[in-house]
């Protein structure tokens, strides 16, 4: 039973209507000298309060381009020039500068990728914090204090009360990253986009801030967009995940069912990948080719010059094909049992 | 206080050593005072006794050797011209110097940075590459010719401001100010202009590359990402970051405003140290000479030294790796 959505990243329109962020044929362009990068091509995928969306696709593919279109932070030369998305009934392409601002860090929180990147490195850590507070509510300053300091001891940094009059560079990267996902938790959002938190942080901190946020969020039924590269990250914490690949999903659905049947052969090849996954002596299947130039994409299927599976069919474009929420952009979809 | 500061203290003492030694062989070779100083009607016993009574018999290290001598008693020499001490002399028309020298600094930082701030947000406009080329023109054109033509225009041809002198001034702790009456404010603005118009454009240019480079960091879109205003993003999370330069420039250049004050001292007859340095080496009086040079270099490296120090308490970066 298979059926061509067109636009819908194949979440029934049933859970569309339970949403807080809806985003529709999303597309993020930027104007180069070299040509037009279609950096988000035709994006869509629903997101419940509470629920944990893993986005995953190698370098380039327009995760990061995707959740900064969302808060609507894309700079010049690029431009969201179609679709819509619609944050709790709010429709955000249309919004005004000041009602995007009164979401940020409000509703909608970000964490970036770089912590030694993200803080003021001339501003104290109470500054960063508190002015985050006092951008939405009329707080007198030692109360804004209070709740940074609380903060800083949700995600596990000793001390707070001191680390507050601290500078960024007397924090290590993990803990600077604490700090970021201390300040995103501040006003209690309804959505986190989380922008590859851990991949500058070593392994067992990157394990620590993951579980630490999966807790916090859980407790507050705040919905995440938690961006990857890395599948395995993703699959120990999303509820759904959706795979890019040059600027489109090509497979989304529920963790299990795309990591244990997998139908994209993109997918196929990242869980190939990745090494917990393979039998002992067996070598890694590493996704052969070179990342896409999203200038020169091949006709058809974006994917058709790297895939395995490629035939004439490949040769058009394919569309979304969806059974029970499991969706992928695919012709010949690996099999169930492959 | 400090074990860095200690060992710049000492850095700075030892090149204002050195200074003295380059100075003092330098004027040296300008030429000799007795030429001037000796009424040329005057016989080989009257020019022996002049060159006697002001210490050129001797030879030129032992010249230094008690220049050296009295100037750690505070002596710098007496003024061949004015036969008082030369450090007398200087001070009385140091704060004459100071107030134009400050003055400048002022505009300078009330124009400077808010028209570089403008030229650094809005890169393309009209007004930006207008404010830019107008700080070409401040950095290129000579400060006397400016200073001319300000002189035509506002005092010859307007007539709005006068055109030299400092105006009616006020007493405040035995020290004469032009800038706290109406008359010698407006004795003030011209000077005060034209020799801020290079540093004015020196804020403007610092400023905007500040402002270039700042924007496009990680932490800015962290900060709107947060929800903050543009104007709180512009003027703590920007400003905070681009003052460190300017500030150590600002400082560093309040030296060279003092120095650079002989020109527009000179055309708007401001009775400064400046014009007084340009009257003694017309007349060669070479202590005048050195103790202004050993004035302006010990400034110089006060200056250094005051920067740095404002520097770590800016920059709590530096603090940390200075182990302050
Ligand atoms: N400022 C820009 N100018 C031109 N192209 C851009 C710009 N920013 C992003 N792009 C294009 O958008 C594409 C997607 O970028 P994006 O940052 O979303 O990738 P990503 O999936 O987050 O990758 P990574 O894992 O490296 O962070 C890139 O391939 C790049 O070509
Ligand atoms: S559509 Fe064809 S080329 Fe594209 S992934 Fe499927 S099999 Fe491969
Ligand atoms: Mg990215």
């Amino acid at each position: 039973m298979t059926a061509v959505l067109e636009q819908t990243a194949g979440v029934a329109a049933s859970s569309r209507r339970g949403a807080i962020l809806s985003v529709r044929d999303l597309k993020t362009y930027f104007a180069t000298p070299a040509g037009e990068v279609k950096a988000v091509d035709g994006l869509s995928f629903d997101l419940r309060a509470g629920q944990v969306l893993g986005l995953v696709g190698e370098s380039g593919s327009g995760k990061s381009v995707t959740g900064f279109s969302i808060v609507r932070l894309i700079e010049p030369p690029g431009r969201i020039v179609g679709g819509e998305i619609s944050f709790k009934g709010q429709e955000l392409t249309g919004a005004s500068l000041e009602e995007m601002r009164r979401l940020r860090g409000r509703h909608i929180a970000m964490i970036f990728q770089d912590p030694m990147m993200t803080l003021n490195p001339v501003l104290r850590i109470d500054t960063q914090m508190i002015e985050a507070i006092q951008a939405h509510e009329r707080v007198p300053i030692a109360e804004a204090r209070a709740r940074a300091r609380d903060a800083l001891g949700k995600v596990g940094i000793p001390s707070p009360e001191e680390r507050l009059k601290a500078y960024p560079h007397q924090f290590s990267g993990g803990m600077r990253q604490r700090v970021a996902i201390a300040t995103a938790l501040l006003n209690q959002p309804d959505l986190i986009i989380a922008d590859e938190p851990t991949t500058a942080l070593d392994v067992t901190i990157q394990a620590q801030i993951l579980a630490e946020v999966q807790k916090l969020t859980r407790d507050t039924n705040t919905a995440v967009i938690w961006i990857s590269h890395d599948l395995s990250v993703v699959s120990g914490m999303a509820d759904e995940v959706a795979v890019m690949y040059a600027g489109r999903i090509v497979e989304a659905g529920p963790v299990a069912e795309v990591i244990n049947a997998p139908r994209h052969p993109y997918t196929a090849g990242l869980i190939g990948s990745l090494p917990s996954r393979n039998r002992r002596g067996e070598r890694l299947r590493q996704i052969h080719g070179m990342t896409p130039n999203l200038l020169d994409l091949p006709e058809g299927c974006a994917f058709r010059t790297r895939c395995d599976h490629a035939d004439e069919a490949c040769r058009r474009e394919p569309g979304l094909f969806a059974r029970h929420g499991h969706v992928h952009r695919c012709f010949h979809p690996c099999r169930e049992d492959a | 206080m400090p074990f860095w500061f200690i060992k710049r203290l000492f850095g700075a003492l030892l090149i204002v050593f050195a200074m003295t030694i380059i100075v003092f062989v330098g004027v040296s070779v300008i030429g000799n005072p007795a030429d001037i100083l000796v009424p040329p009607d005057a016989d080989q016993v009257e020019r022996l006794r002049i060159v006697t009574a002001l210490g050129l018999d001797q030879p030129l290290w032992k010249q230094y050797l008690s220049f050296i001598g009295n100037a750690l008693h505070g002596d710098l020499g007496t003024s061949f011209v004015f036969g008082e001490p030369a450090l007398k002399v200087i001070l009385q028309r140091m704060p004459a110097t100071f107030e134009l020298a400050f003055s400048a600094l002022i505009l300078a930082i009330l124009f400077g940075i808010p028209l570089g701030l403008y030229a650094g947000l809005r890169p393309h406009g009209l007004l930006s590459r207008s404010i830019m080329a107008g700080s070409i023109l401040g950095f290129s054109l000579p400060t006397f010719w400016v200073g001319l033509m300000m002189i035509m225009l506002f005092a010859v041809q307007l007539g709005w401001l006068p055109s030299g002198g400092r105006g009616e001034t006020v007493d405040v702790l035995g020290v004469r100010w032009s800038f706290l009456t109406a008359d010698g404010l407006r004795h003030l603005i011209l000077p005060a202009l034209n020799l801020a118009l290079f540093k004015i454009s020196l804020v403007i240019r610092l400023t905007r590359a500040g402002v270039r480079e700042v924007m496009p960091q990680e932490y800015i879109k962290f900060a709107r990402a947060k929800g903050l205003t543009e104007r709180r993003i512009i003027s703590v999370h920007v400003l905070k970051n681009i003052l460190i330069p300017i500030i150590t420039v600002i400082g560093l250049e309040f030296g060279s405003l003092i120095a650079f004050a002989v020109v527009t001292e000179t055309i708007f007859a401001w009775p400064g140290m400046g014009k007084l340095i340009i009257d003694s080496i017309n007349s060669l009086d070479r202590p005048m000479i050195v103790a202004y040079l050993v004035i302006i270099v010990i400034f110089f490296t006060t200056i250094n030294l005051i920067v740095d120090f404002l520097y770590t308490v800016l920059d709590p970066r530096v603090r940390l790796e200075s182990g302050g």
